[in-house]
């Protein structure tokens, strides 16, 4: 099994240590308040659909600009102001794993919603989120899987 | 939006506006409830006063697919700080989608002396009135509830074979593509929890948003909302109605619809709904 994202992995073990719901939720709420829409450089409004992330109530768009050197930059549009959850989520998943090499982001464990925000979690609610995590490592494995160097870099991490 | 009163709701007394909410903030006898269902918006910032209930951790069994028992529900309410002849008001994000959820589930117990704060979240933020993060503790109170009575506000898969077989009305609430089982399962995302896509044979398609106003999440007037459920599908409001969804969140909102804004005599939410039928073997759907 290969490495997922330092970063992610250092959140993960900050959140494993918590165990009051309110203190989860007062945390993510600082990661919802740095959340960064996709500059104007990248996208536009009316965002096409195509970008639509699927199952997420909130409607959020996705994009991820390839940056040359086997990593991405992973940008995010939440249109539901009131949707605070995929903010967080954008937030944590852009401050860390944008610029990580792609075969790291495809080992982000897919029940990082719920690792994150715990299990009180509906299902609408994890399905979106989750969708969000399937957008980031699907185009992670999209270039892992016509890129050479990343495959071996991939097989000597899980070696 | 005009004035509650005007809108010749059939149970008018069940809404009341922000105004009112603000009016009452300090009123011993009312407890403001936030209900939503993104779970990170009370920590936010939430009405002053206001308590939270959550329907994952505070509505549902644990364990079973199920609601939460009578000892369930005074733990809850003596927790939250409420005696039965207390006033709740319900408020949430979604336009009012989980308040009139929590609402429903209420009634279940018998709490009649409820309310949803007309615009939810949205009016009250769009209007610029305070938000706190101070999470409010109130003196537990002592709760005696009833039991809980499913029988005539739930309706469950059996019922609705009948309802079926009889051809009675139902009113699918969920989206026009999720209706038409065009919502398709894509590889490298999370399906939407059911096997099968469609909808129940015989039942009618009214998105839930369709009752309120977009642009503050008021309810629409009653004449408005009689143009959609009435004259368009054809419900009449002597009909015996089942409302589904997925698991019953978005129906409970046009339960709250037909029953108190249009005053069906018999409406049941369907809380099964798509994720049990659309998973159970040997239903009928439609597409």
């Amino acid at each position: 099994m290969g490495h997922m994202p330092e970063k992610l992995a250092a959140l993960l073990a900050e959140f494993e240590t918590i165990t009051d719901r309110y203190e989860r939720y007062e945390l993510l709420t600082e990661y919802a308040d740095t959340f960064q829409e996709v500059p104007e450089t990248v996208a536009r409004r009316p965002f096409p659909q195509d970008h639509l992330v699927p199952h997420c109530e909130s409607q959020v768009y996705f994009w991820a600009r390839e940056e040359g050197d086997h990593t991405f930059k992973f940008y995010f549009a939440v249109e539901n102001p009131q949707g605070l959850s995929a903010k967080a989520m954008a937030a944590i998943l852009d401050q860390t794993c944008s610029h990580v090499p792609a075969w790291q982001v495809l080992h982000i464990p897919d029940d990082l919603p719920l690792r994150l925000f715990g299990k009180d979690l509906s299902m609408g609610r994890t399905l979106g989120l989750t969708s969000l995590v399937a957008m980031v490592k699907a185009a992670a494995r999209r270039h892992v899987s016509r890129c050479p160097v990343c495959q071996a870099q991939d097989g000597q991490e899980s070696a | 939006m005009s004035d509650i009163r005007e809108r010749n709701y059939a149970h008018p007394e069940v809404l009341v506006s922000t105004e009112w909410v603000a009016q009452h903030l300090n009123d011993p006898n009312v407890r403001i409830i936030e209900s939503n269902e993104d779970p990170l918006l009370y920590p936010s910032g939430h009405i002053p006063g206001a308590v939270e209930v959550d329907w994952v951790r505070d509505l549902n069994d644990p364990l079973m697919r199920d609601y939460i028992n009578k000892e369930q529900f005074e733990e809850l309410m003596s927790r939250i700080g409420v005696t039965p002849e207390m006033t709740v008001v319900f408020y949430g994000d979604k336009n009012n989608w989980w308040a009139t959820y929590a609402f429903w589930v209420f009634q279940l117990f018998g709490h009649t002396n409820a309310k949803i704060m007309d615009g939810g979240r949205l009016k009250w933020i769009k209007e610029g009135r305070p938000l706190t993060k101070e999470v409010p503790q109130y003196p537990r109170t002592v709760y005696k509830a009833r039991e809980r009575d499913d029988s005539k506000i739930r309706a469950f898969r059996d019922q609705v074979l009948e309802h079926i077989r009889a051809r009675k009305p139902l009113v699918d609430v969920r989206s026009p593509e999720e209706y038409r089982g065009e919502r398709l399962h894509m590889p490298d995302y999370p399906n939407e929890g059911a096997l099968r896509g469609g909808h129940i044979p015989g039942a009618v398609n009214v998105p839930w948003s369709r009752a309120v106003n977009p642009e503050d999440g008021t309810f629409k007037s009653a004449e408005e909302l009689r143009k959609i459920y009435l004259e368009e599908v054809g419900l009449k409001p002597e009909d015996d109605v089942i409302v589904y969804c997925r698991i019953g969140e978005r129906s409970s909102h046009t339960w709250f619809v037909l029953k108190y804004l249009l005053g069906f005599e018999k409406v049941r939410n369907y809380d099964g709904s798509w994720t049990e039928w659309g998973n159970m073997v040997r239903v009928p759907i439609e597409r």
